[in-house]
């Protein structure tokens, strides 16, 4: 064999025509992702003097600061505030549920498939109506819809499921035979949970708490009619877009869109660091 | 537990009475009775699916038994958990923690007591250098080679200080030449314990090297149970035979019979017993060669023959032969296993 190096492939090695025609393809599409995105991000760079579109009329951060800025967009600061800790709330809640259930569901109980089933189908009922049954159900009782209370409900219908989900894909790929070693060398059942099963399976359950977090973090549907008086981050937003149209609303966007990668990439970088530790049992 | 004070002598480590497991309708251990004696290296081999790992299991406590009994030292642990069995299990991937140093894997069983940090570790760092490996205290499994990752299970094993040691197939993720050094390592050590491992394996080479007693299984039950030798010698059963490998099943005029391959020979000799065939294939192994013969509406047949002896007539392929062994050499098994 001829050594081929890392510098290059192997001039007779051509690539078929296909290759080229869905490398376009997939940058086209990326470019949709991700274009709109970047026009939000550079607008909200927009000069003092610049309007909602192109073209930029200098460079400035004067609509970032418009958001700390007393006036109209007062709220910003207060309902981002809001949001996290409801998000916090809701991801806590989300992984301890769902790490309880993928325990629980690895053992074959009678009436499992239909819980499951049932636990499932709220990710496929329509958004906004879930959101309005529950405020229905407040004003039925006569209970005062809050943040905490029906909001916080509202979106543990959406993280929930999908919390279940991941947990089961999660547990799928453990191996009982570490409980299995760990009974066996006298652990009890609590022993077991947290020294071995918990930490074995923390880089997924970490996996859960970001989605659950960052789904959380920007829901609306759900949300928007049974947040009460204190409004989320999404809440806010959308309510400004309708009142006003400065590069304001761009800022907010980049801003909102940090966080969340700020987050997304704490978490990343927590379990590629647990993973590399780790390495891989199975090698060497 | 009875670890302390006057112990009478017990007669077995372990023994089952009529152990049978059930999973829903399917029966994969069948009722099976086995004694094993005090110290002794047992294998448990068989074909995949045999009930061997079942087997191995019950005993560690880690399958509930559908019925029968299990015995250790003359104790019956069938409802008792694993940690009261005295029993310790080598797990086929070896199921190190992946987040614990070796250190902290070996100590494990100690933590779970609640011996405190300094007297844990001090005392796993005695096992680890027991198997070499007091360098790596500090090493994630992960980091470790297939060897020394197995090394550390039997570590983490023995620190319990157990009566029976359960090996599920321990050598089966090694590579050849590995396996021989681990093999002989495994033997030392229980020779040097004094306690009896039970090792499943799907090798019969590895139970013959190995076992002092030697039990094979098929379809959730025993087939044979003795000492290699006996078992290589006067095997039960066809099935034993072909299973151990190294027997032709053949017949005479006293009904059936397996005759070592390395028994038998190329050619008709007067007054001996034969049978003709055709030379299927030659296969040189060193120090002997092996040739098969294919006999028409008949099992494959073989013959091993020292290598000096097939180069002094040597047979290609496709020509015509005959095997012939001596009705010394012909043990006689059941018409139908």
């Amino acid at each position: 064999m001829i050594a081929i190096g890392a510098r290059g492939r192997d001039p007779r090695e051509r690539r078929p025509w296909t290759f080229y025609a869905l490398a376009v393809l997939m940058g086209t599409f990326l470019l949709f992702l991700y274009g709109p995105m970047f026009v939000i991000y550079l607008l909200s760079f927009q000069g003092p003097n610049g309007g909602v579109t192109f073209p930029m009329v200098g460079f400035s951060t004067v609509w970032f600061e418009d958001i700390v800025k007393p006036g109209q967009m007062a709220n910003i600061p207060v309902s981002f505030g809001r949001s996290i800790l409801l998000a916090s709330i809701v991801s806590l809640i989300t992984v301890l549920v769902s790490v309880a259930a993928g325990l629980g569901f690895r053992r074959r109980f009678r009436g499992s498939g239909i819980l499951f089933y049932l636990a499932v189908a709220s990710l496929v009922m329509p958004s906004l109506l879930v959101g309005f049954g529950i405020g229905l159900g407040f004003q039925l009782f006569g209970w005062q819809p809050d943040l905490l209370s029906s909001a916080l409900a509202a979106q543990l219908t959406w993280t929930l499921p999908f919390g279940l989900f991941a947990m089961f894909a999660v547990f799928n790929r453990f191996n009982r035979s570490y409980e299995e070693a760990a009974t066996d060398l006298g652990a009890n059942a609590w022993q077991r949970l947290r020294w071995v099963t918990l930490p074995i399976l923390l880089p997924g359950i970490l996996g859960v708490a970001m989605g659950a977090f960052t789904l959380s973090y920007d829901e609306y549907a759900r949300t928007t009619l049974v947040a009460g008086n204190r409004n989320t981050l999404p809440l806010e937003i959308y309510a400004l877009i309708s009142s006003s149209t400065s590069p304001t609303l761009f800022a907010i966007g980049t801003l909102t869109t940090t966080v969340s990668f700020v987050v997304i990439g704490i978490t990343l970088a927590l379990v590629l660091r647990m993973q590399r530790r780790r390495a891989l049992a199975r090698t060497g | 537990m009875d670890t302390s004070g006057l112990r009478l002598e017990h007669r077995y480590d372990v023994e089952l009475v009529a152990v049978t497991k059930r999973y829903g309708g399917t029966v994969a251990v069948d009722g099976i009775s086995l004694r094993i004696p005090r110290a002794t290296y047992c294998c448990l081999l068989g074909p995949s699916g045999c009930g061997k790992t079942s087997t191995l299991r019950m005993i560690a406590g880690h399958e509930v038994v559908s019925e029968g009994d299990v015995l250790i030292h003359d104790t019956n642990v069938t409802d008792l958990p694993p940690v009261r069995r005295g029993t310790a299990m080598m797990f086929q991937s070896y199921a190190l923690f992946p987040h614990l140093t070796c250190l902290d894997n070996v100590a494990f069983s100690l933590k779970a007591r609640g011996v405190p940090k300094p007297e844990r570790h001090r005392r796993a760092r005695d096992y680890l250098a027991r198997v070499h490996l007091q360098d790596y205290a500090e090493r994630l499994p992960g980091q470790l080679s297939g060897g020394q990752q197995q090394r550390v299970a039997l570590a983490r094993a023995l620190i319990t200080e157990p009566r029976i040691l359960l090996l599920d197939e321990p050598l089966s993720a090694l590579d050849p030449f590995l396996r021989g050094q681990v093999r002989e390592e495994l033997k030392r050590l229980q020779r040097e314990l004094g306690i009896t491992f039970i090792h499943v394996t799907h090798s019969q080479d590895e139970a013959m090297a190995l076992a002092d007693m030697m039990v094979i299984m098929e379809a959730g039950r025993i087939r044979q149970a003795g000492p290699p030798r006996e078992v290589f010698e006067r095997p039960a059963d066809a099935f034993v035979a072909r299973f151990i490998g190294g027997h032709n099943i053949l017949r005479d005029d006293t009904g059936m019979v397996a005759v070592r391959a390395d028994r038998c020979r190329l050619g008709m000799a007067a007054g001996a017993p034969h049978i003709r065939g055709r030379v299927a294939a030659v296969e040189y192994q060193g120090s002997s060669v092996r040739v098969a013969l294919a006999v028409d509406d008949g099992p494959a047949l073989s013959v091993v023959m020292p290598d000096d002896r097939f180069f002094a007539g040597p047979v290609q392929p496709g020509e015509e032969a005959a095997l012939s062994w001596s009705a010394q050499d012909a043990h006689a098994i059941p018409e139908r296993a």
